[in-house]
């Protein structure tokens, strides 16, 4: 335990964020109580299921295992920032909606961030490669289907 | 003249908070001045607790409360949690208390609760808790623990025996006097942890000025909780209202009312203050109910046609540490064993045996999936010695559908008579058989074998028990805004229940979902509730809305035909209006809703006051669904992997409301039953103690494990006990799963003898018994 807070600068979904930290608080726990974005969700708190992936410059992250201290002058981006400024939602989240692939919706936020950096890294993305990747994060409700036929409906190949 | 909205794929209701980041989840509701729980649990199986020294965490900074049960005891007006459905066949009353006192009989059982200013403190004083235990001998295994001389689960308790029924009917000892064929095999089915992406949690705001509670909870069984709190705290129900936020999947362990609801509301009162409490992800594995152990010694006899002449065995089931929900769970695997088969004579005893692991409660499928594995891999076993396809043997003994509706000697939990009510077992088998090409399979594996490759085919039938009666509360109204409320005891948690009541209230109401606000799971706005669970909220509270709505429709158009000074015959509801048809005079419903409001001296249109209708439509009798999945695979002989080359499925919940999530409720059930066949093993040592307790350590499917070839398929058997016509199907993708795979295995290997009578089927078993270790 520390009384000491570090204070962290990073910019989160194109906006600047200031925000006083212990050492130990997580990424995810900085931007769920910190920063009130509860789009973030916890899965396992162990790295495995993916549930609060979010990007960090660009990179998908577990914000579990991320120190909310090493986001110091990162570029964060969260479910929150995918539906354009007028509320539209970006075509990855009406292609999950379109194909069934939610249920429960709690792992939905870390998968459409993987899913967003797959598309950002590689637009044509292989069907091999596309399913390794989104092995990285767990769901429980749809059978993984659905969130395969929404990413690969996306993908430009 | 309806609304367009039941029986298809409309959007659903819960995607677009979902998406963006903006549903509510437990852990997103944040109360002013809200303080964090955390759950110092017990690191034994089974221990003595000598002493417990909290002295240090209490003065940590931060730290708000610490409670063991004795200090938390004197503040409870019931100190266990009494939730056990009743049975005349318990041996042994084991219900469990909030916090643990004197012994701890699981690794994970709550000892003390420790409210802080955040979760990182009151876990940093978790590890300050000084407990003194002695350890004790623990019942790791539940058939050892029904053997002479073990040692008992409870200190002081007579034996480990806490359940004990036999389910039959005919003359199983006759029908295998006279059979041609009787096979007989120990089978089992393992444990596993349900694991919702959300863990389980709850928020208790206590409002000190009215004296009341509102707990948010991640919970299935919204008023079960409320009752239990009131009983617990000595609360009336009007002081505590419990209500589900967004819930994160559930999977059964959701419905259970648990220690930590109960301790973490006490805290809350007693320091005046919010608390929350987040179950971690180790937690889920040590302290939310799980399923599955089961070990079955059965025969069945055949006539020299294949024919079933009667099944007789035992089956001993582990119940866990404490009753958590009942003997159900065994009721329901001896229960579902015959259902799809005629099946003359029968007669399993089965035995619930106390353990040192958590409580036993209903994951997906509640025992089901062990029922069908023990009947499948029996028939399996008779084909071989009878030389007949797997199909065939199977042909030969499901219910025929022109035997519908078929009643079963069987007798249900309640005592009802199970009455099969529609289906068609061969013709669903069938389908499966065709989608999978099973006839064109011998020469695919023969061409395979010249290569060296091992393939396998299996088949497995069910029927699962759907629509869990007796009711479920449904109300409907409409409102000045011209809006329509609904509100309902059903629980979500993932299964589109708001969709679904919002489809059929809108099929009344002028269909446009977008009109109708769904209140689910909330005792402030439903006065009964039974809640989630069994496969049950479509048939219940569906039918339930779809009655309401039927109600409220007439009284909308018998006002609106006052208003219109038109004949009610000649109205119909489109959008948010009424007309009269091809006219263009039409009035609003927020204009009926008022005209029906009343005015102060004013006659009230029809008499009445209001718009509004509620329902908890009585169905007592389930309505069963059923099934046939057919798995092929392929075996590695150098790795033992095992890969699902193919899975076809044919199910039939009746009509489906939305054939959409119906598929995805299918495949999601047909992952947990992959997962239960061949990767999900929650370990414990010959002590109890738990050695799977990360998501690294237990496996659960990912995208790449889901086979590519997977063909659902649907029949539609309307069932004539409710007025849609439709059955549950939240369960019915596991139940056969598990056992299509072993059956596909075991074929793949059938050049090296091997039997498949346990899951999950890891490599290393695949590599013995290609080697001929006689083990399994």
């Amino acid at each position: 335990m520390s009384d000491v807070l570090h204070r962290v600068r990073m910019t989160v979904n194109a906006r600047a964020a200031t925000i006083a930290v212990e050492a130990r608080r997580t990424l995810a726990e900085a931007l769920r109580e910190d920063l009130g974005l509860t789009g973030t969700h916890l899965g396992c708190e162990h790295g495995v299921c993916g549930a609060c992936t979010v990007l960090m410059d660009g990179a998908p992250v577990r914000a579990c295992l991320v120190l909310a201290v090493q986001a110091e002058g990162a570029a964060i981006r969260t479910v929150e920032g995918l539906a354009a400024p007028d509320g539209t939602l970006h075509p990855l989240q009406q292609a999950f909606a379109d194909h069934h692939a939610l249920q429960c919706g709690y792992c939905t936020p870390g998968f459409l961030m993987l899913a967003m950096a797959m598309l950002e890294e590689n637009p044509a993305m292989e069907e091999a490669e596309m399913v390794e990747r989104l092995s990285s994060n767990l769901c429980r409700c749809t059978g993984y289907a659905g969130i395969l036929a929404a990413v690969r409906s996306v993908m430009r190949r | 003249m309806t609304g367009g909205t039941a029986f298809r794929d409309v959007p659903r209701l819960e995607d677009p908070p979902l998406l963006r980041g903006r549903a509510r989840f437990v852990d997103d509701i944040r109360a002013a001045g809200g303080l964090h729980a955390a759950f110092l649990r017990s690191p034994f199986a089974h221990a003595a607790i000598r002493a417990i020294d909290a002295s240090a965490a209490r003065a940590l900074p931060g730290v708000r409360l610490v409670l063991t049960a004795a200090d938390l005891n004197p503040h409870l007006t019931e100190t266990r949690l009494k939730v056990a459905l009743p049975s005349p066949a318990f041996r042994q009353t084991l219900d469990r208390p909030v916090l643990a006192s004197g012994e701890v009989v699981h690794v994970g059982e709550a000892v003390a609760i420790i409210v802080a200013d955040d979760r990182y403190i009151a876990e940093d004083a978790l590890s300050l808790i000084e407990v003194d235990y002695d350890p004790l001998d623990a019942v790791a295994d539940c058939v050892a623990a029904l053997a002479d001389g073990a040692p008992t689960a409870h200190q002081g308790a007579p034996h480990n025996l806490v359940g004990d029924f036999t389910l039959g009917f005919g003359d199983p000892d006759a029908a295998f006097a006279s059979a041609a064929v009787v096979v007989r095999e120990t089978l089992s089915q393992h444990r596993g942890v349900a694991h919702s992406m959300e863990c389980r949690g709850l928020v208790a705001i206590p409002d000190p000025i009215e004296d009341r509670l509102t707990v948010w909870s991640s919970t299935q069984t919204p008023h079960v909780a409320r009752r239990m709190l009131c009983d617990i705290l000595g609360l009336r129900e009007d002081q505590v209202r419990v209500v589900t936020p967004d819930v994160g999947g559930g999977f059964g362990p959701k419905l259970v009312f648990y220690p930590e609801e109960a301790a973490v509301a006490a805290a809350a009162r007693l320091l005046g203050r919010p608390v929350k409490w987040i179950e971690d992800r180790r937690e889920h594995f040590i302290a939310a109910t799980q399923e599955r152990d089961q070990v079955w010694d059965v025969e069945l006899a055949m006539d020299a046609e294949g024919r079933i002449l009667g099944v007789r065995g035992e089956m001993i089931h582990d119940h866990g540490a404490w009753t958590a929900r009942g003997l159900n769970v065994a009721y329901g695997a001896v229960s579902a064993m015959p259902l799809a088969y005629i099946v003359p004579a029968y007669r399993i005893r089965s035995r619930s045996a106390v353990t040192n692991k958590v409580p036993v409660t209903p994951i997906r499928g509640a025992g089901q999936p062990q029922g069908v594995f023990a009947m499948e891999r029996l028939l399996d076993r008779a084909a071989q010695r009878l030389g007949l396809d797997r199909a065939e043997i199977r042909r030969r003994n499901l219910v025929p559908a022109d035997r519908m509706p078929y009643a079963t000697p069987l007798k249900t939990r309640g005592g009802m008579q199970v009455v099969l009510d529609s289906g068609d077992f061969p013709q669903c088998m069938a389908e499966a058989l065709q989608r999978a090409d099973w006839d064109g399979f011998r020469d695919r594996q023969e061409a395979a074998r010249v290569q060296g490759r091992y393939l396998g085919i299996g088949v497995a039938n069910y029927v699962e028990g759907t629509g869990r009666g007796p009711f479920e509360h449904v109300s409907v109204r409409l409102e000045p805004s011209g809006r329509i409320f609904v509100a309902t005891g059903a629980a979500p948690m993932g299964q589109s229940t708001r969709t679904m009541l919002a489809q059929l209230v809108a099929e009344q109401l002028g269909g446009d979902m977008a009109n109708v606000e769904v209140s689910a799971g909330d005792t402030a706005t439903s006065p009964l509730g039974l809640g989630g669970f069994n496969s049950r909220q479509a048939v219940m509270a569906g039918t339930s809305a779809h009655v309401a709505s039927i109600k409220v429709r007439d009284r909308v158009l018998q006002v609106a035909a006052t208003l219109l000074e038109a004949s009610e015959a000649d109205l119909e509801i489109a959008g948010r209006a009424v007309r009269v048809t091809g006219t263009g005079m039409q009035v609003t419903l927020a204009e009926i809703a008022r005209a029906a409001a009343g005015l102060p001296g004013f006659a009230l249109p029809g008499g009445r006051a209001g718009i509004a209708a509620a329902e908890e439509v009585v169905i007592d009798p389930m309505t069963y669904a059923n099934g046939s999945c057919v798995a092929e695979v392929e075996v590695d002989a150098g790795t033992g992997n095992i890969a699902i080359t193919r899975l076809s499925f044919m199910h039939d919940c009746g009509r489906a409301l939305h054939p959409r999530i119906v598929e995805g409720q299918v495949l999601g059930g047909i992952a947990h039953g992959i997962g239960n066949a061949l990767f999900e093993w929650m370990g414990f040592d010959d002590q109890a103690q738990p050695v799977t307790t990360n998501l690294a350590e237990y496996l659960l499917m990912s995208a790449t494990e889901m086979p590519h070839a997977i063909s659902i398929g649907h029949l539609e058997s309307p069932t004539p006990l409710n007025p849609l016509g439709i059955k549950g199907v939240g369960e019915s993708g596991v139940i056969p799963v598990a056992a299509a795979i072993a059956s596909a295995v075991e074929d793949a290997l059938s050049p090296f003898d091997a039997r498949m009578n346990r899951v999950p089927i890891a490599p290393h078993d695949v590599v013995a018994a290609m080697l001929g270790d006689a083990a399994r």
